[in-house]
C-alpha cells in the first residue's frame, strides 16, 4: 500500500518534471539549442499565475489568471528569442548555452525582485481536495497534473506530427538552410517556438505551484528535469515524459528504501548510466553521424 | 607593423614571435614578483585570489578554449582537488608530494569520468558534467570522515622546509608560491599548445572528422585533455582551500562553475591570456559593485546593498552582452585594437568576422 503511494505521487511529480522536460524538447526539435533557463521560465511563469490569481495580488479567477500568465509567457519566450537567442544565429550551441545559464539568473533575480524570496503559496479552487481509496489518498492537484501532463503531450505531438507548423519546425531544425530554400521562415518558427516553451513551462509551473509553496529558487527543479529530457532522447516527446516519470518514480522509492543522498543522486546517477550505455537516450534519434 | 625574418624552421613553433613579446612577459613577471613589496595586505590577498582563479580558468580553458568540449561541473574537480589535497595533508604528507599528488588524482578522476563522456557531444556531455557536478556534491556530504561533511573542514597552513606559507601571517609567501605555481603550469599550457598534442587538440576542436582523418585518437585525445582540464583544476582548488582557509561543500557552489565558463568567455576562448584577463575581471567586478553601492549610499542615499542577488544580475547582464557583441572576450577586443593599431589606415572590420553555419543535424526525427 505504501508503494502504491509513492508510485501515484511519484508520478505525479513526474509529470512535472515531464513538462519542463518537454519545453526543452520543443526547443530542441526545432533549433538544436538547449534552453538551460527552462526551469526559470517554470518558475517566473507559476509567479506570473500567482501575481495575477492571488486574492492579496492582483485577485482574477483562477481560470483567467492562468490564461494570462500563459500568455505573458508566450510573451516572455517569444521576446527572450527575439532579443537575444536570434542574434546568436549561426554561432555554435554553446554560445546559447551560456546565454540562457545567464537568462535564468536574471529571471530568477525578477522574481527574487518582485515577489521576495520568501516562499509564497498559489491560491487554487480544488487545494486540499483528496479522496481516499483504500489507504491511497489521491489529491485533486496530482490528478488533474497527470491529466493535464497528457493532454498537453498529445497536444504537442499532434503539433510536430500533423500540422504543417510542426513539421516545418521540424525541417527547420534537420537542416537549416534547406529549410530556407524550399520556404520555411526559419526565424520566425524559432520565436513561435520559444513561446510555446513559454507556455509550457507556465502550464508545469502552475502545476507545480499547486503542490506546494513556490520561491524564486524552484528553478533548479529544471536541472533534474533536463536529465529527464536527456534520458529520454532529447528529441522525443514521448521520452522526454518517460524520462520525467521514470524520474519521478525513482526519487521518493530512492528516499525511502536507500540513504538520504543516494535519493537526491538517483536521477542523475540514471542519467549517467543511460547516457554511458544509450549516449542518444532511451528514444534515440541518432544513428551513425555522418560526415 | 614588425615584420618576423625567420631564419630558422624552429622559429615557426616559437612560443614567442620576437624579443619584444619575450620582453613584455619578464616585465610582467617581474612586477608580478614585486608586488608584495608595495601592495597593501587587501590587494594582495585580492592579487592572490585572481591567480587562483587564473589557474582554474586555464583549466577549463584548454578543454572549452582549446579542445572544445563544454563542461558545466568543474567545481566539483575544485572541490575534489581541495579536498584531496587537505586530506593527505591532514594524515602528514607535506605540501610539496599532496599538492602534485591532489592535481594527479583529480585528472584521473576526471580522465575516467571522460572516457564515457567523449563518447557524447557537445550539449550531452555539459550535461553529463552536471550530473558528476551534483554526484560529487553528495559524495562530499556522505563522505564525512574525510571531508567533514556539511560542517566543513580547515586547511591545515602550508610550510616547505621551515618557511610558513600561512594565509594570515605570511600572506606574501603565499602569493610567491601561488605565482610561481601558476608561472609553472601557464609555461607548461604553452609549451603544451605547441607540441603534437596540443595540436591534436585543436584539431579536434575544429572538426572532428577530419581530425580522425588525419591519424588522430580522437576518444584519446579528449580524455586526455579532460584529464589535463581536470588536473589543473584540481591544483586550483587545493590553493583555493589553502587561500579560504576553512570550507564546506557550499565553497564549490555550482555558482563557481559558471564563474570559470564567465572566466574563459568573458576572457577570450582559446587564449592562455583570456584565463588571465577573465580572472581578473571575475575577482574584480565584486569589489567594483561594492565601491560603487558605497558611493552610491553616500551620495543618492539609495541603498543597492539591500536588494539580494544583483551580483548574479550584473554578471549575467555582462554575460549576456559579451556572448552577443564579442564572442571572442576580451583577449579578443585586444587582438582587434592591437591589429587595427599595427595596420592603421588599412584595418578592416571583416577581417575577424565569423563564419555563420547553418544547422544540419544527425536526428532522423
Amino acid at each position: 500500500m505504501e508503494l502504491l503511494q509513492l508510485l501515484f505521487s511519484g508520478i505525479a511529480n513526474g509529470c512535472i518534471y515531464g513538462l519542463v522536460a518537454l519545453g526543452f524538447v520543443l526547443i530542441y526539435k526545432s533549433s538544436e539549442g538547449v534552453n538551460f533557463a527552462q526551469g526559470d521560465m517554470m518558475m517566473l511563469g507559476a509567479f506570473i499565475a500567482l501575481g495575477l490569481g492571488n486574492s492579496a495580488q492582483m485577485g482574477l479567477p483562477f481560470g483567467i489568471a492562468i490564461i494570462g500568465a500563459m500568455i505573458i509567457m508566450y510573451g516572455v519566450g517569444w521576446g527572450v528569442e527575439r532579443v537575444f537567442v536570434r542574434q546568436l544565429f549561426g554561432q555554435p550551441q554553446f554560445a546559447l548555452v551560456i546565454l540562457t545559464i545567464a537568462m535564468g539568473f536574471i529571471f530568477r533575480f525578477i522574481a527574487g525582485s518582485i515577489w521576495g524570496y520568501t516562499p509564497l503559496v498559489f491560491e487554487t479552487p480544488f487545494s486540499g481536495m483528496n479522496w481516499n481509496f483504500g489507504g491511497v489518498i489521491l489529491s485533486a492537484a496530482d490528478l488533474i497534473t497527470i491529466l493535464v501532463t497528457a493532454v498537453l503531450t498529445l497536444a504537442l505531438w499532434f503539433f510536430f506530427a500533423r500540422t504543417k507548423t510542426g513539421l516545418a519546425a521540424q525541417a527547420a531544425s534537420q537542416n537549416q538552410m534547406a529549410a530556407y530554400i524550399v520556404g520555411v521562415p526559419v526565424i520566425r518558427l524559432n520565436s513561435l517556438i520559444w513561446g510555446l516553451s513559454g507556455v509550457v513551462a507556465t502550464v508545469a509551473g502552475v502545476l507545480y505551484a499547486t503542490k506546494g509553496a513556490i520561491d524564486p529558487n524552484i528553478g533548479l527543479l529544471g536541472i533534474k528535469a533536463f536529465a529527464a529530457a536527456v534520458i529520454g532522447g532529447m528529441g522525443s516527446l514521448p521520452g522526454a515524459l518517460l524520462g520525467g516519470l521514470l524520474i519521478g518514480i525513482i526519487e521518493p522509492i530512492a528516499g525511502r528504501y536507500a540513504p538520504g543522498e543516494l535519493a537526491q543522486m538517483s536521477p542523475y546517477i540514471i542519467m549517467l548510466i543511460v547516457l554511458i550505455t544509450r549516449p542518444g537516450g532511451l528514444f534515440s534519434q541518432i544513428h551513425a553521424k555522418k560526415v | 607593423m614588425r615584420i618576423i625574418f625567420k631564419t630558422s624552421y624552429d622559429k615557426d613553433i616559437d612560443i614567442h614571435e620576437h624579443w619584444g613579446k619575450r620582453g613584455a612577459i619578464l616585465v610582467l613577471l617581474a612586477f608580478m614578483a614585486v608586488l608584495p613589496f608595495f601592495a597593501g595586505e587587501y590587494y594582495l590577498a585580492e592579487a592572490t585570489n585572481t591567480l587562483i582563479w587564473a589557474l582554474a580558468g586555464m583549466g577549463l580553458m584548454l578543454l572549452v578554449g582549446h579542445t572544445g568540449q563544454v563542461s558545466l561541473g568543474h567545481a566539483a574537480f575544485l572541490a575534489i582537488g581541495a579536498y584531496t589535497e587537505v586530506a593527505l595533508m591532514n594524515i602528514g604528507w607535506p605540501f610539496l608530494i599532496a599538492f602534485p599528488v591532489a592535481g594527479i588524482f583529480t585528472g584521473i578522476f576526471g580522465a575516467l569520468i571522460a572516457i564515457p563522456a567523449v563518447r557524447m557531444s557537445g550539449i550531452y556531455l555539459a550535461i553529463a558534467t552536471l550530473a558528476v557536478f551534483v554526484i560529487v556534491e553528495e559524495l562530499i556530504i556522505l563522505l564525512e570522515p574525510i571531508t567533514g561533511g556539511v560542517g566543513g573542514l580547515f586547511a591545515p597552513s602550508i610550510t616547505i622546509a621551515g618557511i610558513s606559507f600561512d594565509r594570515y601571517a605570511d600572506l606574501s609567501n603565499l602569493y610567491w608560491l601561488v605565482l610561481l605555481i601558476v608561472a609553472l603550469v601557464t609555461w607548461g599550457y604553452a609549451n603544451l599548445m605547441r607540441s603534437p598534442t596540443g595540436r591534436s587538440f585543436l584539431a579536434v576542436r575544429d572538426s572532428e572528422v577530419s581530425a580522425r582523418a588525419l591519424g588522430i585518437n580522437v576518444t584519446r585525445t579528449r580524455a586526455l585533455a579532460f584529464g589535463l582540464s581536470t588536473g589543473v583544476t584540481g591544483l586550483a582548488g587545493a590553493l583555493m582551500g589553502h587561500y579560504i582557509g576553512f570550507f564546506n561543500y557550499e565553497l564549490f557552489s555550482i555558482f563557481i562553475s559558471i564563474n570559470l565558463l564567465l572566466v574563459v568567455t568573458i576572457g577570450g576562448l582559446g587564449s592562455i591570456q583570456g584565463a588571465f584577463l577573465g580572472a581578473i575581471l571575475i575577482t574584480a567586478v565584486p569589489q567594483l559593485i561594492a565601491i560603487f553601492r558605497d558611493w552610491a549610499n553616500a551620495t543618492v542615499g539609495i541603498n543597492i546593498g539591500s536588494i539580494p542577488g544583483l551580483d548574479t544580475m550584473i554578471f549575467s547582464g555582462v554575460l549576456i552582452a559579451f556572448i552577443i557583441y564579442e564572442p571572442l572576450g576580451l583577449y579578443g577586443r585586444w587582438l582587434k585594437t592591437r591589429t587595427w593599431f599595427e595596420l592603421f589606415p588599412l584595418a578592416r572590420r571583416d577581417m575577424f568576422r565569423r563564419q555563420k553555419s547553418y544547422l544540419k543535424t544527425e536526428r532522423t526525427k
